[in-house]
């Protein structure tokens, strides 16, 4: 996909400007926030879960090296492959050659985030392979000649009305005046057409959850069950996993499992959790008869150690995502690349480049509730600070910027003339918004005031009222003692 | 034509960067990695448990009761019934109250095999995997998971994984007895007396019947596997 991270500025303006979209981002905050804290509430333990699910990931980290080790020598004793690719190139072209190695002419998919990352459909498709994406969000947007827009929930940018349009211009062969109302008749028509492409494709692929050591297992974790019919139907399974998805034993897999559906929909349990091990037995009645495990390093190696480092504990649950003030007014789209919200801000810079990505830090308040809600309590705020901190010095921010920042700088330094020049300037906007309280337009401000306004200043700075605060709080404590 | 992919050369560039990464920050003084390793084995070996809810550890009469609840509150639908003689009195019923076909398909699972069917006469039964064309599947579980109300089935023939997934309606048979407080109960059933676990190729924990919420977040049952899930527990 064509990275437009460079542009995120002008991606948020016209998201701010796009009715539609901002009518289809209710429901992020609608659908999750609520049903999270629901779920959250009726488990106990959910936040003792929290910190040892964080410390087993840094464990898995700090030992990387060896559970991919062993996680192959499990995978390879039941039968299946792994191969290793350094480079999203690499991925594709170990794909392409399995598809080729079987004569595979078609391909049905299950949901994951590095194929998107690897771009693998256009490569794919330009081999000749025809790609059907089953997740129903995921096909949605295949239509649409899209990109997900937020890692659960890829389609949650399109409204019901966008979803008819696209079936009835994509499925011709069904009657031109069936009636389509109803959100439930376009689940049905989307599983009759996919039902078709999952007996007829060659290849399934699908994504990774977790990796078990233990077992040498795979796991995909989905409500649709698309997953599953996707690896089960077709002759070779193809999985998709980054490395850092490689847990030790089942008994870990379940910490995890109680903390992903909670932080991802707000449900107890998701309704699949499959656990695929090696391709049919001799025994079997059916599944694959191939069992590939692709592992996408992609840049992750080069974050251990780093400032970065704890990025890779994360479980990809969107719970940050979903919680994010600034997703919830521009939405995915406008980030420019495979990954949203907080955790995209994070991960984006150290994937493709802070170079490329280097607003994207900036497109937070840093107002905490991604850390909050992280089941991986992963320091995202901080994190977002660390590139802010790289892309000023590597004078990657644009000029009035720095100017600004240089100038706050020289007063932040010399706090006489800093609190004289405030309390000038609260003077100053008190008496240009003196009707409305409010300011519809500031000087320089223009990126804020266009989609919302400035309440006016009350005229004291914030050292004034804290001073006085501190001059009565004191007077109080005397009292008292 | 590209170059054939070199695994092994992969597998060691991408193993020597994170090794590399890790010392770079002094988090590893063991260049070749033997204390990592003899730490990653003994993980293996002890398999520590790690949190389980409470909310689980209740005796068997209210493991069965949470585990039906559960169930339910994710759209399944439940029955108990008291030994495997009145499972095709209670399938027969199902079927019909739900105005479907008295026709079945099921795999090869001793437990079902040894059940004498001929007591629901006009009750048809296939055996073996599913390929689409069966409305209603009846597959019998490995156990079932009271902290969520999650059935856990193991492929194979004797219960064809394609069951759970292709026909409309699924039926799950679960003794009372194979019904446990948390996962790691279950898990723990698919390892030896060594402790090495044997994995089915694919272990499905099912909660509820399939779903989607990708139209507007508004959830909707039926997405790509059964629109209804019918919970059996025997005994
Ligand atoms: S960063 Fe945390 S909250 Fe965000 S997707 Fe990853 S695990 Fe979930």
């Amino acid at each position: 996909m064509e990275i437009t991270s460079p542009d995120f500025k002008k991606n948020a303006s016209e998201a701010l400007a796009d009715t539609t979209l901002q009518r289809a981002l209710k429901n992020v905050e609608l659908g999750f926030i609520g049903k999270r804290q629901d779920a959250v509430d009726a488990l106990p333990e959910f936040e003792a879960l929290r910190d040892l699910g964080r410390d087993i990931k840094t464990h898995c980290l700090k030992h990387l090296d060896v559970y991919l080790d062993e996680y192959e020598k499990k995978v390879t004793a039941s039968g299946g492959h792994v191969h290793w690719a350094e480079t999203a190139q690499d991925a594709c072209e170990i794909v392409r050659d399995i598809c080729r190695s079987v004569g595979a002419r078609t391909m049905t998919k299950g949901k994951s985030m590095i194929s998107e990352e690897m771009q693998l459909n256009a490569f794919l498709e330009k081999d000749g392979m025809e790609v059907t994406e089953t997740d129903l969000g995921e096909y949605i947007i295949q239509l649409r000649g899209e990109h997900p827009s937020h890692i659960i929930a890829p389609a949650v940018h399109v409204t019901k009305e966008q979803v008819e349009a696209d079936f009835r211009r994509a499925h011709t062969q069904l009657d031109p005046n069936r009636n389509l109302d109803d959100p439930v008749s376009l689940l049905g028509e989307a599983r009759a057409v996919l039902r078709e492409k999952y007996f007829a494709a060659d290849v399934g692929i699908t994504g990774a959850n977790f990796l078990v050591a233990e077992s040498g297992s795979s796991v995909i974790v989905t409500n649709e069950g698309n997953g599953d019919l996707t690896q089960t139907l077709s002759r070779v399974h193809i999985v998709l996993a980054s490395i850092e998805k490689v847990i030790p034993t089942l008994n870990d897999l379940d910490v995890f499992l109680r903390l992903l559906a909670r932080s991802a929909t707000g449900q107890e349990q998701s309704v699949y959790t499959t656990i695929s091990t090696g391709p049919r037995r001799a025994e079997d009645p059916d599944g694959p008869e191939q069992y590939h495990v692709v592992l996408l390093d992609n840049g992750r190696s080069e974050m251990l150690g780093t400032d970065f480092e704890e990025m890779l504990r994360c479980i990809r649950c969107g719970a940050c995502i979903n919680h994010c003030p600034v997703y919830h007014a521009v939405g995915g789209h406008s980030y420019g690349w495979v990954y949203p919200g907080p955790m995209g801000s994070v991960l984006t810079p150290s994937l493709i480049g802070v170079d490329k990505a280097g607003h994207l830090p900036n497109a937070s308040t840093l107002c905490g509730r991604c850390e909050s809600v992280c089941p991986m309590r992963i320091p995202l705020p901080k994190m977002l600070r660390h590139w802010r901190e790289r892309e000023y010095e590597r004078h990657l921010n644009p000029t009035p910027q720095r100017w600004g920042l240089k100038g706050w700088a020289y007063f932040a330094r010399r706090p006489r003339l800093y609190h004289q020049t405030m309390r000038f300037g609260m003077r100053l906007m008190k008496y240009l918004a003196p009707q409305t309280a409010l300011m519809r337009r500031l000087p320089a401000a223009g990126g804020w005031t266009k989609h919302r306004e400035f309440p006016a200043p009350e005229g004291k700075t914030f050292q004034q009222l804290w001073a006085e605060r501190q001059a009565s709080n004191g007077q109080t404590k005397g009292d008292a003692a | 034509m590209s170059k054939p992919h070199d695994n092994k050369a992969a597998k060691s560039a991408i193993l020597g960067k994170i090794r590399r990464s890790l010392s770079a920050v002094g988090a590893v003084a063991d260049p070749n990695r033997e204390t990592a390793r003899a730490e990653v084995l003994e993980r293996l070996a002890s398999k520590p448990l790690g949190i389980v809810p409470k909310r689980g550890e209740v005796g068997a009469y209210e493991k069965v009761a949470m585990f039906m609840d559960y169930a339910e509150r994710v759209s399944s639908t439940t029955a108990r019934i008291a030994s495997y003689d009145e499972l095709p009195g209670a399938i027969a019923d199902y079927l019909r109250a739900h105005n479907l076909p008295q026709s079945i398909i099921t795999g090869s699972d001793p437990r079902l095999a040894a059940v004498n069917w001929q007591s629901e006469p006009q009750l048809e039964r296939k055996i073996g995997p599913s390929d689409g064309s069966d409305l209603v599947g009846v597959n019998h579980a490995l156990g079932g998971v009271a902290e969520t109300g999650t059935a856990v089935l193991a492929s194979g023939p004797d219960n064809p994984t394609t069951i759970n997934f292709l026909p409309e309606n699924h039926i799950i048979v679960v003794h009372a007895d194979d019904i446990a407080g948390n996962y790691e109960s279950i898990h723990d059933r698919l390892r030896d007396l060594g402790g090495k676990a044997h994995m089915p190729r694919a272990l499905n924990m099912i909660t509820g019947p399939s779903r989607s919420g990708d139209i507007e977040q508004k959830i909707m049952l039926g997405a790509h596997g059964p629109r209804a899930v019918h919970v059996i527990v025997v005994g």
